[in-house]
């Protein structure tokens, strides 16, 4: 388990739609340099809890801080700004733009900005780091799915984000491309960086996750390592349903 | 920098030399064509500069114009001020007002900038006639300059000149490029760090500042002013089927439309004064089915085709 | 007491044409900017007719209703249908049936002025009437009356029939409604004319207390879409209350300070509306 200061810290959170509520009271934290798995069965509020973390939500009470800076009520945009970069549930990568230029619209108004030469010789680098070095002079509609996945993430980094939202970036990839993706966040874990990890690949999480915290309908249920929550008995009752 | 976008430059160069000599060469009817001609390259350039990037159907140009006219003849027939001072004050006064409409509806989804400016024009035309009946009283404005066609033509060939200037530093800017990525997924852009709404805004304001320059440059053509003549809805889509027929992808496209649609507006005005309106609506109809991406997607797409076969 | 009788009957007929739209918008999801022409287009078959051989309006509109169906059933059929067909995103399609709609918008007036180049001006029921100690024109009040009818059998239809019901259903969300087995292009289809038809009759019975033009059609196309965004898109009772709304605003705004003003009032509600409550009166956020 990781022992790192805590870098995101999400209190009371709370998201109503009408009359459903989608995310109920829900607290965690998220500690420096470690990859933090959100799970839980469908419809349980993972992805409405990245969408009020990354700020295309505003919550309907509690508060989301990123070191001490307060996110909630936000725009994503300052959210981005703040150090917080996201990739898509259903991948969505710029098509009128090339593979660098999708790259550097991560850089140019992310976190740490970089523009023009600088943010073309990151954005090289980073295409290669996720594995499309060669395919960069390709259009963005040539790539297979697992590329575009690729390139939303080296989008995503490109703003040297503090942390990362990963969101069923694994789901829809086919067994040798799922090897492939866990060492690429493997590798994005070694480096240290913080990741938050929405998943239902449970290979995934138990290689990838130092800590998880399961929801089923819109509130935490259990907390800890992959190996305890995932063999907690309210986990498995709310994965399986009673009997 | 890449040698296209140079090249670009280079181009416009020529042609603004070239368009420079029109009023040596000629006078009278077709000087005063050409003058309409650069009005309208000025002004859907100016359009260009926002929708093309945001595909948002601007319809405020007929406002922004018609302040330019407005402001000017006020200043000069009320007031006694000269006509630069005017020409200098009715574009700021119009950026505020893009700030303010955008600030209102630039945040939203596209389909409420559109109604939005749908009726401006009108609007403005029914706020400042009934300003003017009760508190200025209604008489006529007039705008009397020393100022020839030629003076006018070739002020409107510098406001052009200068947009499209302007068009082209805004895109190797990062205004420019945020708007790129806005165009290809506005969802995506705010989660990428970009103000989606105050780069919208921004553009938005830069339109209505050219536009109305070119109002208040052309309001001593007119010599006598009224609100009904210059904030005029038609022209407002006027603009937009010129710049639309010639092309939005590329700032130059509109010239490709003002052209053969100005040649036939007037001979159509000329000869079955009745029809214009008709005319303009089979000209949105050929845009929507026939040139989707204006006569220079449609170049580029034959040229694509030529080159794979 | 004036203002508020004037107000409230000139608002019932808006709500009729703000329905039309509304059903052309919120479930064939074509926004007709064309919808002030087929108003205007009711108005002028109404002159006709009562020109040429004195014909009541009330008859006329019986005409017009299936007419305007018809037409608005063809024109979504060629030319609206392949728009839907081709958009990749519903962007486009917006811009695309923006843009078509002008030009049907364009084409239309020009066909009118051709047709009748100025006012549409008859007397019909141009007698006044006296309500609540209020003094009305009668033709407005059977306007209103008749608006209210249409406006009720409209939405009892919608509320209580299965074809209404699934005109509801694509409104609300039509992927879904193509999974439960409804023809989402029919229903479009139907909906769009039935707009059509229903914008026209409101334009048949304006036309006998207001005097219209070929040219006016954009005011209408104006009031028409303000009153459907305030009363929030998809929703015919928000439509309802916020053409009441307008009416009653116009009306005060007219004969307390200028005539001239009533546009200018329509976009300072607008204006309201776009700044506080996006989503229209009684919509939800975040829905």
């Amino acid at each position: 388990m990781s022992t790192g200061r805590s870098i995101l810290t999400v209190d009371r959170l709370t998201k109503r739609f009408g009359g459903l509520v989608a995310v109920n009271d829900l607290s965690f934290e998220v500690r420096e340099h470690e990859v933090m798995g959100l799970i839980g069965p469908n419809g349980s509020g993972k992805t409405t809890t990245m969408n009020l973390i990354s700020g295309a939500f505003a919550p309907t009470s509690g508060t989301i801080h990123l070191e001490g800076r307060r996110l909630s009520g936000l725009g994503a945009h300052e959210v981005t700004r703040a150090g917080v970069s996201r990739t898509f549930q259903l991948v969505r990568v710029l098509p009128g733009l090339s593979l660098i230029d999708n790259v550097i619209a991560g850089a140019a108004f992310g976190h740490k900005r970089r523009w023009g030469g600088p943010a073309k010789e990151q954005a090289v680098r980073l295409l290669q780091r996720v594995g499309l070095g060669a395919q960069i002079g390709l259009p963005v509609s040539a790539l297979t799915y697992i590329d575009q996945k690729r390139l939303e993430l080296a989008r995503a980094l490109a703003g040297e984000p503090e942390v990362l939202l990963l969101d069923e970036w694994l789901a829809g990839l086919n067994p040798t491309e799922l090897q492939e993706g866990i060492a690429l966040i493997s590798d994005l874990r070694r480096e240290g960086r913080t990741i938050i990890l929405v998943e239902h690949v449970m290979d995934a999480i138990r290689s990838l996750c130092d800590r998880c915290v399961v929801m089923n309908s819109g509130a935490k249920i259990a907390e800890g390592t992959p190996q305890a929550v995932l063999s907690d008995p309210e986990v498995i009752r709310a994965y399986l349903g009673d009997e | 920098m890449t040698a296209k976008g140079w090249k670009d430059l280079v181009l416009i160069g020529v042609l603004v030399l070239a368009a420079a000599f029109v009023p040596l060469v000629t006078d009278g009817y077709w000087l005063s064509i050409a003058v309409t001609a650069m009005m309208y390259i000025a002004l859907t350039t100016a359009w260009t500069l926002f929708s093309g990037p945001t595909h948002y159907i601007s319809l405020a140009t007929g406002a922004f114009f018609g302040v330019g006219g407005y402001l000017v003849a006020t200043g000069m027939s009320d007031h006694d001020l000269p006509f630069w001072l005017m020409a200098a004050i009715a574009p700021v006064v119009s950026v505020v007002l893009a700030a303010l409409i955008g600030a209102a509806t630039l945040r939203l989804s596209g389909i409420y900038f559109v109604i939005f400016t749908l009726g401006l024009a009108e609007m403005i035309r029914g706020l400042v006639s009934w300003v003017q009946n009760n508190f200025l009283g209604s008489r006529g404005l007039y705008v009397l300059t020393d100022f020839t066609e030629a003076h006018i033509y070739w002020m409107l060939l510098a406001i052009a000149a200068t947009v499209y200037v302007i068009g082209w530093l805004i895109d190797r800017s990062r205004l420019g490029f945020a708007m790129k990525i806005i165009g290809n997924d506005e969802g995506v852009a705010k989660h990428l760090g970009i103000d989606t709404a105050r780069a919208k805004v921004l553009l938005f304001m830069v339109t209505g500042f050219f536009s109305t320059l070119v109002g208040a440059i052309v309001a001593p053509r007119y010599s006598y002013i009224e609100p009904n003549q210059v904030f005029s809805p038609e022209l407002s889509f006027m603009v937009v089927i010129m710049a639309l027929l010639g092309g939005t992808q590329k700032l130059w496209g509109p010239i490709i439309g003002v052209i053969p649609f100005i040649l036939i507006w007037e001979t159509i005005t000329a000869s079955f004064p009745n029809a214009t309106t008709l005319y303009l609506g089979l000209c949105f109809l050929a845009i929507v089915y026939f040139l989707p991406n204006g006569v220079v997607g449609l170049v580029q797409k034959i040229i694509a085709k030529g080159r794979s076969a | 007491m004036d203002i508020l009788i004037s107000g409230l009957l000139l608002g019932g007929t808006y709500a009729l044409v703000a329905m039309g739209l509304n059903l052309q918008y919120g479930v064939a999801r074509i926004m007709n900017l064309a919808n002030g022409e087929t108003l205007v287009l009711g108005a002028l078959a109404a002159f006709l007719a009562f020109t040429a051989i004195s014909l009541s309006p009330l008859v006329t509109m019986l005409v017009v209703a299936p007419l305007s169906f018809a037409a608005n059933w063809v024109a979504y059929r060629l030319l609206l249908r392949p728009l839907v067909k081709r958009a990749k995103s519903p962007g486009q399609l917006e811009v695309d049936s923006i843009l078509a709609t002008f030009g049907i918008s364009f084409a239309l007036v020009g066909l009118m002025v051709s047709i009748h180049g100025e006012y549409y001006t008859y007397s019909f029921l141009a007698r006044p009437i006296e309500i609540l100690g209020t003094t009305v024109a009668e033709n407005r009040l059977v306007a209103a009356l008749v608006a209210a009818g249409i406006g009720a059998a409209l939405v009892g239809w919608l509320n209580f029939t299965r074809t209404g019901t699934a005109v509801r259903a694509v409104s609300v969300d039509r992927q879904a409604a193509q999974l439960v087995g409804i023809n989402v292009a029919r229903v479009s289809a139907l909906a769009f004319a039935l707009g059509g038809a229903v914008t026209a009759t409101g334009g048949t019975l304006i036309s006998t207390f207001i005097t219209l033009d070929g040219s006016m059609g954009v005011i209408f196309t104006m009031k028409a879409l303000i009153i459907v965004i305030m009363g929030g898109v998809g929703d015919l009772r928000g439509s309802i209350i916020a053409a009441i709304v307008l009416g009653l605003v116009e009306t005060a705004v007219a004969s307390l300070i200028d005539p001239g003003l009533t546009l200018v009032s329509a976009y300072v509600i607008f204006l309201g509306i776009l700044l506080f409550r996006p989503q229209g009166l009684f919509g939800k956020r975040n829905a």
